[in-house]
C-alpha cells in the first residue's frame, strides 16, 4: 500500500479536505471516497473520456490524475457543470436531441461540450468532432450528440448576445 | 507492487534536485503516461513520488533570440496556443495539432513526452527534425548544474535515455530554424489523434529558387528510438527537386529506418508507409 496524504481543493466550489493513497486516482477518489458517481470509469486509460472532469478550468481524464495532484487546484464534476449556465443548455439539448442512448458517456461528453462552448471551440461540426474525439459513445449516437452540443453552443451565443452567459 | 513510501510536491528547481539525488524517486508531470504505465505492471513505483508541478522554473515557453526555451511543464495544449510556436516552429505545432485528445492535451506535458522516450512519442520527431537539445539539471555536490544534450543523443532505446536517475529535464531549447523554413509533420494512424503513431515523418526545408536547403528530416516508429535521417537529407540538401531526386531519397530513407512488426503495423507496411508518404511530404514542403 502506498502512503497516505492530507490534500484540500475546491470540488464543485466547496473546499473539501481529504487523505488518500499516493498512488490513487482522481477518480477513484471522486466516487469511492467522495461519493460522486455521476464522473464515469470506462477504460481506465485515457481513452475513452468517460471520466473527464474540469481541473483549473480545463478538462483533463480524472482515470488519468494522481488524487495527490488535486491538492490546491479547483476540480468541477458533471455534478458541478449542470448547475451552471452551459451545463443547463446541454443537459436540455441532450433531452430534446434525444442524444442520451446507454447514457454511460454522457458525463464525460457534457463536461467535455461545456468546455468547448466555454473556450468558444464549438463554434462548427468539424470544431465540435474535434473536440470530443476523446470522448467514446459505444452505442455511436454520435450524429445526434453533435447536434445537441451544437444546438447548445448556439443557445449560448445567444444568450450572450443578451447578456445572460 | 511495491507502494509509494513518500510523496513531495517541491515548489523550486534546488529542492527538486535536492530530493532527486537522494534516489529512487518517481518524477510525475502530467501524469498521462505514468498513470497507465504503473497501472499495467509495465512500471513500478520508485519509493518517493515528486510532484514537480508546483516547480515554477520548468514552465513557460520563451523566445531567447537565437533559440525558444519550451520548459518541461509546458503542456501540448500550451504549445498549440502559443503564436511562438505556431509561427516559428510550426513543424512542433503541427505535431501537437495530432496529439491524443483535447483531455490529454490539456494535462500531458512536453517534458513527459522526451522523458518518456517513446520511439513514437509525437512532439519527439519535430523537435529532433527542429535540432532540439535537452536540458538536465542535476545537484552533485550542492550546487545547481545544467548539462544540454542534442536530442540526437538523448534517446537510447524504448523508454530509455541518457538522463540519469538524479537528473531532472528543465526544458528542451529549440534553435530557431532560418527565415523561410517550411515543414510537414505527417503522421500514420486509424483514429487522427488519439492513435499511437504506427510511423511518423517530420521534414523541413527551405527553398533557395528551385532548390532545397536546411533540409532536416526524423521518422518516428521505424527504430527503437526517434531518428533522424542524415544521408537522405544529404542526398536532398542543395538539389532542384525532380521526380528521379525524390524516388532517389525515398530509397536512400528506406536503408535508414528499421522498423519492426508489432500490432500497430507490419515491418513491410512501415517501409511501404515512409517510402510513400515521404515522397509527399517533400512534395507538399517543396510547394509551400
Amino acid at each position: 500500500m502506498s502512503i497516505n496524504c492530507d490534500i484540500a481543493f475546491t470540488l464543485n466550489g466547496v473546499k473539501r479536505e481529504i487523505t488518500v493513497p499516493a498512488a490513487m486516482t482522481a477518480l477513484e477518489m471522486l466516487r469511492e471516497r467522495l461519493g460522486l458517481t455521476g464522473t464515469k470509469y470506462g477504460c481506465g486509460e485515457g481513452e475513452c473520456g468517460a471520466c473527464t472532469i474540469l481541473v483549473d478550468g480545463a478538462t483533463v481524464n480524472s482515470c488519468l490524475m494522481f488524487a495527490v495532484d488535486c491538492d490546491g487546484r479547483d476540480l468541477v464534476t458533471v455534478e458541478g457543470v449542470v448547475t451552471r449556465p452551459a451545463g443547463e443548455r446541454l443537459r436540455d439539448a441532450f433531452v430534446a436531441h434525444g442524444a442520451v442512448q446507454c447514457g454511460f458517456c454522457t458525463p464525460g461528453l457534457v463536461v467535455q461540450a461545456s468546455h468547448l462552448i466555454v473556450r468558444d471551440h464549438a463554434g462548427n461540426e468539424a470544431a465540435i468532432r474535434r473536440g470530443i474525439e476523446g470522448n467514446l459513445c459505444r452505442c455511436t449516437g454520435y450524429r445526434k450528440i453533435i447536434e445537441a452540443i451544437a444546438a447548445a453552443a448556439d443557445a449560448a451565443t445567444q444568450g450572450a448576445e443578451h447578456g445572460s452567459r | 507492487m511495491a507502494g509509494i513510501e513518500r510523496y513531495v510536491a517541491p515548489t523550486t528547481l534546488e529542492e527538486a534536485a535536492g530530493i532527486l539525488r537522494t534516489g529512487n524517486v518517481t518524477v510525475l508531470a502530467g501524469g498521462t503516461d505514468l498513470m497507465p504505465q504503473t497501472h499495467a505492471g509495465r512500471l513500478q513505483f520508485q519509493p518517493v513520488l515528486m510532484n514537480v508541478r508546483r516547480v515554477p522554473e520548468l514552465s513557460g515557453i520563451a523566445n531567447q533570440g537565437t533559440v525558444v526555451r519550451i520548459g518541461a511543464l509546458v503542456t501540448i495544449t500550451e504549445l498549440l496556443e502559443s503564436a511562438l510556436v505556431h509561427e516559428r516552429l510550426n513543424l512542433l505545432w503541427q505535431a501537437c495539432d495530432h496529439f491524443a485528445s483535447d483531455q490529454i492535451r490539456n494535462a500531458a506535458t512536453i517534458g513527459g513526452n522526451v522523458c518518456n522516450a517513446s520511439p513514437a512519442g509525437d512532439t519527439l520527431i519535430p523537435l529532433l527534425a527542429l535540432n532540439a537539445r535537452a536540458v538536465l539539471a542535476a545537484k552533485p555536490n550542492g550546487t545547481l548544474q545544467l548539462r544540454r544534450v542534442p536530442l540526437t543523443e538523448f534517446f537510447l532505446g524504448p523508454g530509455r535515455s541518457c538522463r540519469a536517475p538524479p537528473e531532472l529535464l528543465t526544458a528542451v531549447e529549440v534553435p530557431l530554424p532560418p527565415a523561410g523554413f517550411a515543414g510537414e509533420f505527417y503522421k500514420h494512424g486509424t483514429r487522427p489523434g488519439l492513435d499511437i503513431a504506427a510511423i511518423s515523418i517530420a521534414f523541413g526545408a527551405r527553398r533557395d529558387g528551385q532548390l532545397l536547403r536546411d533540409v532536416r528530416l526524423a521518422f518516428g516508429a521505424v527504430a527503437p528510438t526517434p531518428v533522424r535521417a542524415p544521408r537522405t537529407e544529404a542526398a536532398l540538401e542543395g538539389q532542384p527537386l525532380d521526380a528521379a531526386k525524390l524516388e532517389a531519397a525515398a530509397g536512400i530513407a528506406l536503408e535508414e529506418v528499421q522498423p519492426i512488426s508489432d500490432l500497430r503495423a507490419s515491418d513491410w507496411y512501415r517501409r511501404e508507409l515512409i517510402h510513400n508518404m515521404l515522397k509527399r511530404v517533400i512534395t507538399h514542403v517543396h510547394q509551400l
